[in-house]
């Protein structure tokens, strides 16, 4: 499975990629894998506020409905809406077309609790 | 109650090298995928897939009494059976509720074989076992009845696609038989060495039945020939197209025809009248188990029916258990859900009150605390088009 080096992970299988003061997030690789094909993705609302670990949009594959957390706390910025299209971008390119959305994050320092490529490429196995 | 998810199928080894997702399923590791549910669907639909079916229960019922006793188990006339034919059918708790459907193949005149669901197997068994008739003393033989439990010896393959017949004749050769439809047969593949089948003299049995709603067979064979099988049935699948497919697949198949799912659409507190399955009940057949709370569901109604629905606008697919309302108020319950791979569109199936089961009928299905309009089908919910 490819993880990305200069990537952080949660335990969630989201990456986040800071992006100056925002993180853009998506989900992992591993992720798309065990989701298998995607085919709706509820995006979150526009300038909503997020606490660290709250569910903000769901994905869903044909078996099932997954929560997608925030990495931290912040408030949403941009969704990708190419995804209400083409859900299957997530399948395709799971760190390029297929990020979910970007927040505006409160503090850079709640980064610090994620996890970095090694770390989450030992959880996976 | 069952054992943790560790049973391998004869066909373990071939799933996993092929690369496929495994998930525990009733008590079975399963391939769900092995590299897109929507394509293995397609390929069903276009071409041909073949699904591993180990997992399935199968018993054999012979004996002198054999016919008459399984009249009383199952819901459906056995009696309607040739040697050679199966049917659909039900086995009933004292309530009328579903213990489980399965088909029963008659292969013997007094011989047949049950294939039954894997997550039900074994509770079907021993209700069979408690239900065999006592042998008093003196007994006459013709209430003879030997069930027995052949799920570990044999192993289960489905081919389903409208390809079909070509890989029929490409694996069984140009002159073999197809069985017609709901028919069982016996037939050497490949020059093997005879076995001991379930008809005494062949090693594979062929059924053309399935789960799909596409033209098909299910072939049942020793377990020790499974993997031969399989990859023979691939090889000479590759100019048809064929492709492994999981039981996400299956699944979804199964759900566009309308086809329940028991422990899904099905259920002991549920009897196939409520589940719009009653053309597989013979209510005139004197005695079976079930048959009252039957003719009295059949007389008052039922008080909810299973119907299938549809998704009025693009959003996100049905689950099972999402609430189904009517001008705001719950009628009922999804039990089976997806995105359709064929229609590319959200459908399911729910029980809802009777009053409101009418086809046409506008619902909403209540998705993450937000409504979204459906509408109540006929079945099944894809058909083919005229090609």
């Amino acid at each position: 499975m490819n993880v990305p080096d200069d990537l952080l992970y949660t335990e969630t299988h989201e990456w986040i990629k800071r992006e100056g003061e925002n993180v853009r997030v998506g989900i992992t690789d591993h992720a798309q894998s065990e989701l298998t094909d995607v085919v709706y993705v509820e995006l979150p609302k526009m300038d909503r506020q997020a606490n660290a670990k709250e569910a903000v949009a769901v994905v869903e594959s044909v078996k099932a409905a997954s929560d997608i957390y925030a990495p931290v706390k912040g408030k949403v910025v941009e969704v990708n809406k190419a995804l209400e299209a083409d859900p299957g971008l997530i399948n395709r390119e799971p760190y390029g077309q297929g990020w979910i959305f970007v927040l505006k994050i409160d503090n850079a320092d709640d980064l610090k609790q994620l996890k970095n490529a090694e770390a989450y490429r030992k959880q996976i196995g | 109650m069952t054992e943790a998810a560790s049973r391998k199928t004869p066909l373990y080894d071939e799933h996993v090298r092929l690369g496929a997702k495994m998930v525990s399923f009733a008590g079975w590791v399963m391939p769900v995928q092995y590299t897109s549910i929507v394509q293995e669907h397609q390929a069903v639909r276009n071409n041909v897939g073949i699904f591993d079916i180990s997992h399935m229960g199968q018993f054999i019922v012979d004996g002198a009494g054999a016919r008459e006793w399984l009249n009383v188990m199952l819901t459906n006339n056995i009696d309607k059976l040739d040697v050679g034919m199966g049917q659909y059918t039900f086995l009933l708790n004292e309530r009328g509720g579903i213990i489980d459907d399965l088909i029963v193949y008659r292969i013997g005149d007094q011989k047949f074989l049950l294939v039954v669901n894997a997550a039900h197997a074994d509770e079907d068994f021993v209700w069979l076992e408690d239900h065999l008739p006592t042998v008093e003393a003196g007994a006459s033989a013709a209430r003879e009845v030997r069930l027995t439990n052949r799920s570990a010896d044999f192993g289960g393959m489905a081919i389903q696609g409208p390809r079909i017949k070509e890989l029929f004749h490409a694996v069984f050769g140009k002159d073999a038989q197809l069985p017609p439809r709901n028919m069982i047969a016996d037939l050497p593949f490949d020059g093997a060495r005879l076995r001991q089948g379930y008809g005494g003299q062949a090693n594979v049995s062929v059924a053309r039945t399935g789960y799909t709603g596409e033209d098909g067979v299910e072939v049942f064979f020793p377990a020790t020939d499974a993997v031969r099988f399989w990859n023979a049935v691939l090889e000479k699948g590759k100019p048809f197209g064929i492709k492994p497919c999981g039981l996400g697949a299956r699944d979804t198949l199964r759900l566009e025809m309308c086809y329940p799912l028991n422990g899904s659409d099905l259920s002991p507190d549920r009897n196939p009248i409520e589940a719009g399955l009653g053309f597989f009940v013979d209510l005139t057949k004197p005695n079976f188990i079930g048959r009252d709370t039957l003719l009295k569901t059949k007389e008052i109604g039922p008080r909810e029916k299973l119907v299938p629905f549809r998704m009025k606008e693009k959003g996100p697919p049905p689950r099972p258990h999402y609430t189904v309302l009517q001008n705001g108020q719950r009628i009922g319950e999804v039990t089976s859900g997806t995105l359709s791979p064929s229609l590319n569109w959200g459908v399911g199936m729910a029980y809802v009150s009777a009053t409101h089961a009418k086809i046409g009928a506008e619902i909403d299905i209540e998705i993450r605390g937000q409504k979204f309009p459906a509408i109540i089908e006929k079945k099944p919910l894809y058909k083919k088009s005229a090609s």
